[in-house]
């Protein structure tokens, strides 16, 4: 295979091999290791972040306070939230990132191999710094991960630990977009035109933008807290001449992009995989890529439909609330067109395309519950209830996490050269899709039926679908421990069976990556392959 | 019975059945206003254009999951563009938003137009209580979790809830409105952002520092409606439940005058000399109503967070300097001058210098506290509108 590197080609300078031991995984400048490390670290936070739900879901079994106070309720759903959102499912992407946009894209590595490393650990030190207000006086910020002002204002000695973790994954996922964004359009084979470029490389590069758009703002509003709590500044303060609803207006001008930042990457590697095991082309490539990039412009434009009840005047909620039903149109072309690449196809259900039409799905009903929403009026009752909390989980834990499932599923046999227990994925497939449903499903009723968010303690009549919903809150996370179980059983030789090189069924002509060997060689494209999967063109 | 209920739910959920029991809402309330029915006519509308939608969706992909299959032996296609199709699932739901946009931005005007309205309450939120001041007839209280919900949610407090009546749900002065008389209402907040909601109302509305916010409603159904805060406002963010009682205008304006008849009392009360003991037992339910959740119960404080009340040097030492601490509060501690009339100010000073392992001796006059009031320039927020 010309494409790998033979070692008698470099025998002129050093060897290329990994180090050995330890120092490997820290000096790495080699995509795959840092694609690894990436993962497992999303991996390790997913089950952290999941901890933490489960102290809050055993909280809200019952009514009455039980295991934890309302202060450490409050500190554990915000701390839920940032570790879930900067610790797992966004480094979950980025690892895949990492692996994977240089295999598709026939390039060598990335193209800025130190910084990339630099990127990881930046993230493990501000995943770090933000635990460790865990254990500090007064507590982890208890202020939802939205950290509005004043109430963020009123943690304890966290409160410069917080802003400085926050700046510090901001750095982390600033290095890593440019990375992607310089690997992308400099690094791929020479007959890769960008409409060739395979979809996940596509939302990646998308999502690059959104990042190196918002993670600025977001650390410019934190700058702003940190400076109204030390250096007497007034921006959010009302007394002082400030602001309280500015905050919200910069935090939601970040946060509503972010959103997509945690779902375009999961578009493209549902677009990737669906293909393959429905044996046909995606359908409406190019209105995949186009429908893409409308979704990245509208969710710069429709921040405020966050905060519709803050008071904005008449016009403004009518302006966000049109722009944000727009947003239905390009997403619903998606959805209609990852329903007609399975229309006459030769469907076959490994675990990869399991999660994926789960992720369809279920994602698609999380969108429905977000056109609901996008009514202003209607929304005034849906605001900050339950019924929220199901929206975007819906969109989170079933797309999101259910894709980076997927994504494990389909490349680990490459990555590794093992195939995983099939059996078994599939009855964690099973057990997850299941209790997914009976923890979030109920939660639309709770918020109709009129539950606050974020309360460590409900009226008696919510008691019924919060038992239900905590029932499948601990199906689910503990099913996620069979997960880990297969992935380490996967590396450790699988099912002893050998995959071949492209795994799936006639995987070599949906993407480059097919084409090496299996596992894929420390380092590969050496040379930029010639030829270049043309099936979805 | 948790068993019971446990199984009920998950058979529920099993079968699919509905609304079988009161306990298992599904849907919203449809609400005692013309807003209210409105919102839950747009709610529905749109909750069958996504039922519509998705079994349309779902259907077809069901439909090839299940014949499309290799293991059916279904040979694979190879289409995969079609731009009429793609133009047509553009258009299609771009119809689809423009009849939903239609009378969602009725129903959004309509909320809005809080104009020619009869009377009108300003409602200031609080951690963790609701101030209400009706701008009419002056009469202004303050509106906070009732006394055996707020025992019973205490930590492992071994009462269980569902013996509360309304736990959570209730308080100690419900807001009271006349039906079918459109009340203008006005929102604001003394220290964080909090958000006002009756799901019965229709609406939500956040009360936000440094701003006025507006909203109406016209109750026509005299009755008592509850609700809770919606915006996470810090530890006991769970526990500022709303009542809103609904009277027929009669009704109401016996209320009314009873308010000011109390009032008056209160001037008058606060006017008369007080013994010590009297100021101690007023005290103690004052503390327990207003100061328990953050100094604890028995004055012990939380190390790190609330000073301790026992022994602090504050309260042993001056009285003077010790009230003005609480009227105009301090860091997280709020300005109690504006929470509490002068008797019940007066009261609660004179406990905990007596009380919670306290024994300094000595008392202070509700008199003594007005003037020390006068001193003190409050933050006063502007009623008018903008």
């Amino acid at each position: 295979m010309s494409a790998v590197v033979a070692e008698h080609e470099h025998d002129d300078h050093h060897d290329h091999g990994p180090e050995k031991g330890l120092l490997r995984w820290i000096i790495t400048t080699n995509h795959k290791d840092i694609g690894t490390l990436y993962l497992l670290f999303a991996l390790a936070m997913f089950f952290v972040g999941g901890t933490m739900a489960l102290i809050i879901r055993a909280e809200l079994f019952e009514p009455g306070m039980q295991f934890v106070s309302p202060q450490f309720f409050n500190s554990m759903t915000t701390m839920h939230a940032l570790v879930m959102v900067f610790g797992a499912v966004m480094p979950g992407f980025v690892g895949f990132a990492n692996w994977q946009i240089p295999l598709m894209i026939g390039a060598p590595d990335m193209a800025l191999p130190r910084m990339n490393n630099m990127s990881f650990w930046l993230l493990v030190a501000g995943i770090l710094m933000l635990a460790s207000t865990l254990f500090m006086e007064g507590g982890a910020p208890a202020s939802g991960w939205t950290l509005y002002p004043p109430l963020v204002l009123q943690t304890g000695a966290a409160f410069p630990f917080a802003i400085f973790s926050v700046h510090l994954l901001g750095i982390s996922s600033i290095m890593g977009a440019i990375n992607i964004i310089a690997t992308i359009l400099n690094m791929r084979a020479p007959k890769m035109t960008l409409m060739k470029m395979p979809l996940f490389v596509w939302t990646w590069l998308i999502t690059a933008f959104l990042l190196i758009a918002i993670m600025p703002v977001f650390a410019g509003a934190v700058t702003m807290l940190l400076t109204d709590r030390f250096f007497d500044t007034s921006f959010f303060d009302a007394a002082g001449g400030g602001d309280p609803v500015l905050y919200q207006h910069i935090f939601w001008f970040f946060g509503h992009p972010e959103v997509y930042v945690m779902i375009l990457p999961t578009f493209g590697i549902a677009s990737t995989i669906i293909p393959v095991f429905a044996r046909k082309p995606l359908f409406g490539y190019s209105s995949m890529v186009y429908a893409t990039a409308a979704i990245a412009f509208l969710s710069f434009i429709v921040w405020a439909h966050h905060m519709f009840t803050v008071g904005m005047p008449i016009a403004g909620e009518l302006y966000f609330m049109y722009a944000t039903m727009l947003i239905a149109i390009p997403t619903g072309v998606k959805v209609f067109n990852w329903t007609a690449t399975m229309w006459q196809g030769s469907m076959t259900f490994e675990t990869p395309m399991l999660f994926s039409i789960a992720f369809v799905v279920l994602f698609t009903m999380g969108g429905f519950t977000g056109l609901m929403m996008s009514l202003a009026p209607v929304d005034f009752q849906y605001h900050d209830t339950y019924f929220i909390v199901a929206h975007f989980h819906y969109t989170l834990v079933p797309a999101s996490i259910f894709i980076l499932m997927a994504g494990g599923y389909f490349w680990l046999p490459k990555w590794t050269g093992n195939m995983y227990d099939e059996r078994l994925a599939k009855f964690h497939f099973w057990l997850s899709v299941i209790s997914v449903n009976i923890l979030f499903f109920p939660q639309h009723f709770l918020g109709l039926a009129g539950m606050p968010r974020r309360i460590p303690d409900y009226a008696v009549q919510f008691t019924d679908w919060n038992m239900v919903s905590s029932i499948g809150a601990f199906i689910f996370g503990f099913s996620q421990l069979l997960f880990l179980y297969i992935v380490i059983k996967t590396i450790r030789g699988g099912t002893g069976e050998k995959v071949t090189d492209e795994v799936w069924e006639d995987a070599h002509k949906h993407g480059l990556e097919w084409t090496l060997p299996s596992p894929v060689p420390y380092h590969t494209f050496a040379t930029p392959p010639e030829k270049i999967p043309t099936e979805h063109f | 019975m948790k068993t019971k209920q446990l199984f009920a739910g998950l058979a529920l959920m099993t079968i699919g059945l509905g609304p079988a029991q009161a306990n298992y809402t599904l849907n919203l309330m449809e609400g005692v206003t013309s807003i209210s029915r409105d919102v839950y006519g747009l709610h529905m509308l749109v909750l069958w254009v996504c039922v519509f939608i998705g079994v349309a969706v779902f259907g077809t992909m069901f439909y090839s999951i299940y014949f499309h299959r290799k293991s059916r032996g279904y040979k694979a296609s190879n289409f995969h563009e079609s731009t009429k199709v793609e133009i047509l699932w553009t258009i299609i739901p771009t119809v689809i938003l423009i009849v939903l946009a239609i009378p969602a931005t009725k129903v959004m005007l309509e909320m809005n137009d809080t104009k020619d309205s009869e009377m009108s309450i300003k409602v200031t939120g609080w951690q963790w209580k609701w101030e209400y001041e009706y701008l009419d007839s002056g009469i202004r209280f303050f509106s906070s979790l009732d006394e055996a919900s707020n025992k019973a949610r205490q930590l492992n407090s071994g009462i269980d809830p569902r013996t509360v009546p309304n736990y959570l749900l209730e308080v100690d002065k419900p807001l009271v409105v006349p039906v079918n008389t459109k009340i203008r209402f006005l929102f604001t907040a003394a220290d964080v952002i909090h958000s006002w909601w009756v799901p019965q109302l229709g609406w939500k509305k956040d009360t936000i520092p440094g701003y006025i916010n507006e909203s109406w409603t016209s109750v026509d159904k005299a009755g008592t409606y509850r609700g809770q805060c919606t915006e996470l406002c810090g530890r006991d963010h769970g526990f500022m439940p709303i009542v809103v009682i609904a009277m027929e205008k009669p009704d109401y304006e016996a209320w009314v005058a009873k308010q000011q008849g109390i009032a008056v009392e209160n001037a008058a009360a606060a006017e008369k000399d007080w013994s010590q003991e009297d100021l101690i037992a007023k005290g103690e339910s004052v503390y327990a109503n207003n100061c328990a959740s953050c100094h604890m119960a028995d004055g012990a404080g939380l190390a790190g967070t609330f000073p301790s009340i026992t022994g602090s040097s504050v309260v042993t030492g001056d009285i003077n300097a010790q009230v003005e601490l609480m009227l105009k509060g301090k860091g997280m501690m709020p300005a109690f001058g504006q929470m509490l009339d002068p008797v019940d100010f007066a009261a609660v000073s004179t406990f905990i210098r007596n009380g919670l392992g306290n024994s300094v001796g000595d008392s202070i006059q509700p008199t003594a506290i007005k003037s020390l009031q006068a001193a003190i320039p409050a933050v006063k927020y502007d009623d008018d509108d903008e």
